[in-house]
């Protein structure tokens, strides 16, 4: 399996990073990609803005353990993760995580998968401004319980 | 020589991001390292490493119980992540 991963200030281009997934050979039959955006509010308050700090050399290495852990539930071609820090405002995209395998079933999940992880693993921190000044996010209980389907019992 | 480091809220609210301290008997693992923060640093820092969602890392991953620390160990305290 192929894996790129990218912590960045800078914006990317969704159409050049999927075509990184493809490895030439054809062997790909199916591509999944998620693109995250900054919303322009939360919890019904507006945001003008918002500053994204992480933690250099263990954010790459928890999100890599998140795609290795993919890789061993499906069969994966490659899988790119794409994540912005720093200042971002409305309408930014923030994160990117793209599929390659050989078929859509694995693609899909796979790409929830490592999204679902990266937003409870990844050690990165989201602070908002909006009208009435700055503050941190607090993380959500439906994003623990999203990452926690992924260790439910499979049903019979 | 250990290096500890602090993100997000909590970076702000000591109003510190990285220290050095020297490895030795009262900072031998990770339970007693903070106890020691928080002796030297006082109500401020009580108040935020007391916290129930403090987690902690060790070399870059998260630590389960209360690891032994080593020297040119990189600890970390941070609240829950929010990224995505």
């Amino acid at each position: 399996m192929k894996l790129s991963v990218r912590v960045q200030t800078d914006d990317f281009d969704v159409a050049a990073l999927q075509r990184e997934l493809l490895r030439g050979e054809a062997a790909e039959g199916a591509v999944a990609t998620f693109t995250g955006y900054v919303r322009n509010s939360n919890n019904d308050r507006p945001v003008k803005a918002l500053e994204l700090e992480h933690y250099p050399g263990m954010t790459e290495r928890s999100i890599s353990s998140i795609v290795e852990e993919a890789a061993v539930r499906w069969p994966l071609q490659a899988v790119g993760v794409v994540h912005r820090v720093g200042a971002l405002k409305p309408a930014d995209q923030i994160v990117w995580v793209g599929v390659s395998a050989s078929h859509r079933e694995a693609a899909f999940a796979a790409c929830e998968f490592v999204m679902d992880y990266l937003k409870t693993r990844a050690p990165f921190w989201k602070k908002e401004t909006g009208p009435t000044g700055s503050a941190w996010v607090d993380a959500r209980q439906c994003d623990a319980e999203r990452a926690g389907r992924w260790q439910a019992p499979k049903q019979q | 020589m250990l290096t500890v480091l602090f993100f997000g809220r909590f970076r702000e609210e000591l109003d510190c991001a990285r220290l050095e301290i020297e490895l030795d008997a009262s900072c031998a693992d990770l339970d007693s390292l903070q106890r020691k923060l928080v002796s030297e640093h006082g109500a401020r820092w009580q108040q935020v490493l007391a916290q129930d969602n403090v987690i902690r890392a060790r070399n870059h991953e998260v630590a389960t119980g209360n690891p032994a620390l080593a020297d040119g160990d990189e600890v970390a305290f941070f609240p829950p992540v929010t990224g995505g």
